[in-house]
């Protein structure tokens, strides 16, 4: 299976290297270019008025739209939500989303680097919890009844998934538990 | 769905530290002295600026002791981007430290930049909840740095000269070292520890992982999107442009090719098309007419 990792900018290495451990042999994705043949997508953590600016100059911003509406998986992480969400406050004017997952996000919603922690988490589908790391992360503030929340934290949804998008708040790219990885992969069969 | 689990919410850890420099990769950093050129740099696409009083260039021609940027101007930053604002500590100077933690700046520059408060020591990192980044010419000043907490390093180069020359000598140092050290046998790295002045587990880690234990970025030097690809080529992992963008004669245009070019590092035909038509770089400086050595600064 090809599955791209968006790297324009952010930790697309890391999500590479676990899905090397997983097997899958990474297609790192700068242009539309390499977009050809990818059949999963996975937007990493980043910077995510950096990464959306970095997608309209390549012109993988309409690339990928148009794939994403014939469907492909896609996987994001805290700048990938914000990139995949329908509704993104205290964002740029200029920031643009692909709003195939029906949530309102609010950047930096954790707060600063100061604010930013790690947290044990029950997920829906995984037997133990899952270790988190939460580094300025993006708050769900409003969940559309088509998404499936599939974990929360203090009440808030931190893992949520509709179709073939999943998204979360945190960065399971950051430590070794390749868990939610190899689900993603698992539903693209 | 399921029981919440019970480990309780932990700030400040290295994970969450380092975590924070793994988000910045691929980026560019930019110096930016008022909040007016913050925007420019967030609107050019950088991952995070870095808030100081006056850039390297100045610091350099007007002499004088660097302290610490004046909160206000810090806090005028942060209240015009959203993107991670980082600002400059002097080495050893904690007190400079506890107060931009106190501000909530999102990284502290432990920088050779600043005039040194502390002639032997450097700042005992691990006792922040902000994360650190410093800089280092060689491997074994960079270990130093992470066994004292820094979980980022940026190769020196020589700030506000405009010159690449520095950055490339230091990355290639770095960089050739930790070759070496995955060639080396499991007492060659007792030496290594030795000639380095670093710690041996650190070593022994590079020896096992191949890189450094935290990421590498570049600093000093970068004038322009070749020079940004140059130090992505050699191994740097993001780039922080000082004085290259503000002292240009168009800084929104260089400061945009600058972030382009460190995306697309290894296409030639990109690099071509952002390089055209960015006006005069700034004129920088050769190393046989510097005075001050910057990079010098750091023990």
């Amino acid at each position: 299976m090809r599955v791209g990792v968006l790297a324009v900018q952010g930790a697309f290495a890391r999500h590479g290297a676990a899905l090397a451990e997983l097997g899958v042999e990474p297609v790192f994705v700068r242009t539309p270019a390499h977009l050809v043949g990818v059949q999963a997508l996975v937007m990493p953590g980043g910077e995510s008025t950096a990464m959306s600016r970095l997608l309209m100059t390549s012109g993988l911003f309409d690339a990928i739209a148009d794939r994403l509406n014939d469907g492909l998986a896609v996987f994001g992480t805290c700048a990938g939500m914000i990139l995949l969400a329908r509704e993104v406050l205290d964002g740029r004017p200029d920031q643009r989303s692909f709003g195939v997952i029906d949530l309102t996000v609010r950047r930096n919603g954790y707060g600063r680097q100061v604010d930013s922690f790690e947290q044990d988490l029950a997920v829906s589908g995984l037997e133990d919890p899952f270790h988190a790391v939460f580094i300025r992360a993006p708050v769900v503030t409003r969940v559309g009844s088509a998404a499936e929340v599939l974990a929360e934290y203090e009440g808030i949804p931190v893992v949520v998934r509709q179709g073939r998008v999943t998204v979360t708040s945190f960065h399971p790219e950051l430590t070794e538990d390749h868990r939610l990885h190899a689900q993603f992969l698992q539903e693209v069969g | 769905m399921t029981q919440q689990p019970s480990g309780t919410k932990q700030t400040g850890t290295i994970a969450v530290k380092r975590g924070l420099a793994e988000m910045l990769k691929g980026g560019v950093i930019m110096d930016v002295v008022t909040p007016e050129h913050a925007k420019i740099a967030e609107d050019a696409g950088a991952v995070a600026v870095m808030a100081l009083e006056r850039v390297p260039a100045d610091i350099r021609v007007q002499g004088g002791v660097a302290r610490m940027s004046d909160p206000d101007m810090i806090e005028g930053i942060k209240d015009v981007v959203s993107i991670p604002v980082m600002a400059k500590a002097r080495i050893g100077h904690f007190v400079e430290a506890q107060i931009l933690q106190a501000l909530g700046v999102d990284y502290i520059d432990e920088s050779e930049v600043l005039t040194p408060a502390d002639e032997a020591h450097h700042i005992d990192k691990f006792a922040f909840t902000v994360p650190f980044v410093c800089g280092a010419t060689n491997l074994g000043e960079a270990l130093r740095r992470i066994s004292e907490g820094a979980c980022l390093i940026r190769s020196k180069g020589e700030a506000g000269t405009g010159n690449i020359v520095e950055a490339v000598r230091h990355l290639r140092s770095i960089t050739g070292d930790i070759r070496r050290i995955t060639q080396a046998d499991s007492a060659e790295l007792f030496d290594w520890a030795k000639k380095l002045q670093a710690p041996l587990p650190l070593v022994q880690e590079i020896a096992e992982t191949g890189w450094l234990p935290v990421p590498m970025f570049c600093a000093g030097g970068i004038a322009g999107p070749a020079d940004a690809a140059l130090a992505m080529q050699l191994g740097a992992e993001s780039v922080f442009v000082g004085s290259g963008i503000f002292k240009s004669s168009a800084p929104e245009k260089r400061a945009k090719a600058i972030v382009e070019a460190t995306t697309h590092f290894r296409d030639a035909d990109i690099l071509a098309k952002v390089s055209r038509g960015l006006g005069q770089a700034m004129t920088g400086i050769g190393m046989d007419q510097l005075t001050t050595k910057l990079a010098d600064r750091g023990w």
